[in-house]
């Protein structure tokens, strides 16, 4: 559980061959993903090209049909969300998964309170839960003993992920983070994914949003129809042709991206 | 190759980027409603307080406060009516018969949390008295006090299945606990048939049974004072200690003066409730000092708070009442949870029936099923949410108090019970509208889909689990 961080830069979460089917659609066909330490991982896609499959795959919810994942350069199974967790695998849904009615550090070490005497030991808690805040510079909220209730949409997914970063997890799986967010709260959460992965942690961000994807990622992959279309640095994306990859899954005019060793227009990648 | 068209479209999210990041950490304040925080928290001045504390009553989470204001107003518009009102003897009345639906009001406090509610328990109460009669008449000759554990068992028990019965069957609690009123009254008639000589109903001359719910006798005046000051010194060097003991380890902590504050009014509550207690009540002989159940309904809140607000159990049962999904995925056994609260409820319910025994010198099949309604009444008027995630034991013993003093102001006015029931249902007709605006306007940004949503006890479970569900 309390593995040391990898470097930046090493591998933390490898994805190689995955195939899902659901009954007669075939959900993912092979997906290939590299998720490194340290590094924000944008996983792109149209809608139905497989990410939210490729999510539930990782944190445990369904098993591949095919494939295999490895974790730090070893190969493990995951069968079930504790298996993730346990590896140290955090899945921050879009729904937070927060309790309104209870204040932050309640929420945050929901399920995992410390007790003496058969009855709750807040000190530590509290402490706790404080110094995460702080270390991942959450800094808007004004008491830790407020109700989440009270929190801006923002906050609240800074305290979804405070409390990942609270379970010594190594990896963040962000779902569409941003997307109920205005201008200003997005912005706090791009901060707050970008300190992450300064701190050592490796975040995989899934997002519709190429604003949000340029802003912070470092890695880019790109999903179309259940394959894995285009992954490398981010640097070597540009809007355009990231949007070319998610809709048509191919580059016009020859152009090239790492990782993408089919997309010169080949066939079996391009319209079909 | 695409460099040139890369090299714009970089420098064109960089320069978004810039944009966004001048306004990072502007934290537009969330509106009205929104400002939900406890005050306490918030503060660190008394003014500072009031102004937060103001600011949570215009967002229409108002606390125990307008509990407190219809009380002041139902006291005195009775004492307007009726000088007696306010006379000692009815005061430790209306405390005697309110104690039996108070106990059913914190009952059914920690099943409300979890947005459910138990209807049986009336029949549960009966069941469990009627045991604990039987167990000190003869031919058992039990002492009281292991009379009494067979009832609280017996009570638990019941809850315990009725929580089985929602929890593996996956059935809404409203339709259980109505199976279960009809269901436990039959058991509740099949006990009387079955006890030798009960006909219907055990009477009670165990001395100490009978002076549990009554006006007397109870403690003389002076251990009353006694009591009292031991009680309040041990709470407020107590409240005082761990304010002390918070701050210095820099932990949140209200202002100080708000826990000094605290201290004075426990202080002054309890003066009046001793001075009240020992003023002559008697109207042949001298009847003085605190009753018992005073010191009971003390006893049975500062378990059920700390239950609720000091151990996982009832952390997981607020949080299990505020988002369930979010319990089950914190690892929470949400189905153990939710059984062992209605066990709980069933063994308040339990104490309660133990208090009408009490008060009535006896028990009988005749047990007033609407004790359940006033029971649930009374924790809503007193502030408790139907819809799950918000309420405390106070909030029961409060709204008990407004359920009672209304019935008491009506029956001093020699008015029926025709407008007793009508008047009460007013009451609590205010409450769950407030309740349900206060649900509506409550939600923020992230809590918009509970909107209009029905509260957990109407709902049937749906048939695949839902642990793998994604948003």
């Amino acid at each position: 559980m309390a593995e040391a961080l990898l470097e930046r830069g090493q591998t933390l979460l490898e994805l190689r061959g995955i195939q899902k089917r659901f009954g007669p659609v075939q959900a993912l066909e092979n997906v290939d993903l590299t998720i490194k330490a340290g590094m924000v991982t944008a996983l792109c896609g149209d809608n139905g090209a497989g990410k939210s499959v490729t999510i539930r795959t990782i944190s445990g919810i369904h098993g591949p049909d095919a494939g295999q994942l490895y974790w730090r350069g070893r190969p493990v199974n995951i069968h079930s969300p504790k298996d993730s967790s346990h590896l140290g695998i955090a899945t921050v849904y879009q729904d937070l998964a927060l309790c309104d009615n209870l204040d932050i550090v309640q929420n945050m070490f929901l399920g995992r309170e410390p007790t003496k005497f058969g009855s709750l030991d807040e000190a530590p808690m509290e402490k706790a839960a404080r110094k995460t805040l702080a270390d991942l510079n959450v800094t808007t909220v004004r008491s830790i003993r407020q109700p989440v209730a009270s929190l801006s949409g923002g906050q609240r997914q800074s305290v979804a992920v405070a409390k990942a970063v609270l379970w010594n997890s190594q990896l963040m799986i962000l779902d569409e983070p941003t997307a109920a967010l205005g201008v200003a709260q997005t912005s706090m959460v791009l901060g707050l994914v970008r300190r992450l992965a300064d701190q050592g942690y490796g975040v995989m961000l899934v997002s519709h949003n190429l604003n949000d994807v340029f802003e912070v990622a470092d890695r880019i992959a790109v999903l179309r129809l259940g394959r894995t279309v285009a992954q490398g640095d981010a640097s070597e994306f540009d809007r355009q042709s990231l949007v070319e990859l998610m809709t048509t899954g191919s580059l016009s005019g020859g152009r090239t991206i790492a990782g993408a060793p089919a997309a010169h227009g080949a066939p079996h990648v391009g319209a079909n | 190759m695409a460099t040139s068209e890369q090299g714009v479209s970089r420098t064109d999210i960089e320069q978004h980027g810039a944009v966004v990041s001048q306004v990072a950490f502007e934290e537009p304040q969330t509106t009205g409603a929104a400002v939900l925080a406890a005050p306490d928290v918030l503060a660190n001045s008394l003014g500072d307080f009031t102004s937060a504390w103001w600011r949570r009553v215009k967002g229409g989470d108002s606390g125990v406060l307008p509990v407190i204001v219809a009380l002041v107003v139902i006291v005195v518009a009775f004492e307007l009516q009726d000088s007696l009102y306010l006379h000692p003897s009815n005061i430790i009345n209306l405390i005697n018969y309110s104690a039996i639906f108070l106990m059913f009001a914190m009952a059914e406090v920690f099943v409300l949390l979890l947005g459910e509610i138990d209807l049986s328990l009336v029949y549960v109460a009966g069941i469990s008295s009627g045991l604990v009669a039987y167990g000190v008449l003869a031919p058992l000759n039990l002492p009281w006090y292991l009379a009494i554990l067979l009832g609280l068992a017996t009570g638990s028990v019941l809850g315990v299945i009725n929580g089985m019965l929602i929890v593996y069957l996956r059935l809404p609690s409203f339709i259980v606990t109505l199976a279960g009123w009809i269901g436990w009254q039959g058991l509740m008639l099949f006990e009387f048939n079955a006890i030798p000589g009960a006909s219907g109903g055990l009477s009670i001359k165990d001395p100490v049974l009978t002076v549990l719910n009554n006006s007397s006798p109870g403690l003389s005046p002076i251990e009353s004072w006694i009591v009292m000051a031991v009680l309040v010194v041990a709470f407020g060097a107590y409240l005082i200690a761990r304010h002390t003991r918070r701050q210095a380890e820099g932990l949140a902590v209200p202002p100080m003066s708000l826990t000094v504050l605290k201290v004075l009014a426990i202080a002054v509550a309890g003066v009046v409730i001793v001075l009240v207690c020992n003023a002559n009540r008697g109207v042949a002989n001298i009847q003085e000092g605190v009753p018992w159940c005073i010191l009971i309904i003390l006893g049975v809140y500062a378990a059920a708070n700390f239950l609720l607000s000091r151990t996982k159990f009832g952390r997981y049962v607020y949080a299990i009442g505020g988002n369930t999904e979010a319990a089950r995925r914190a690892g929470i056994n949400v189905g153990r949870v939710r059984i062992a609260a209605f066990g709980c409820s069933g063994l308040l319910a339990s104490i309660a029936g133990i208090m009408y025994m009490s008060e009535s010198g006896g028990i009988n099949t005749n047990i007033d099923p609407n004790y359940v309604l006033y029971a649930v009444g009374a924790a809503v008027i007193g502030g408790a949410s139907l819809f799950g995630g918000r309420g405390k034991p106070i909030h029961a013993i409060l709204g008990a108090l407004v359920v009672g003093g209304v019935y008491s102001g009506i029956f001093l006015m020699s008015l029926g019970a025709d407008v007793q029931y009508i008047v009460v249902a007013l009451v609590l007709l205010v409450a769950v509208t407030v309740d349900s605006v206060a649900r509506r306007g409550g939600g923020t940004s992230g809590g918009g889909k509970s909107r209009f949503r029905l509260p957990a006890f109407l709902h049937f479970a749906k048939s695949d689990s839902t642990h793998g569900r994604r948003v």
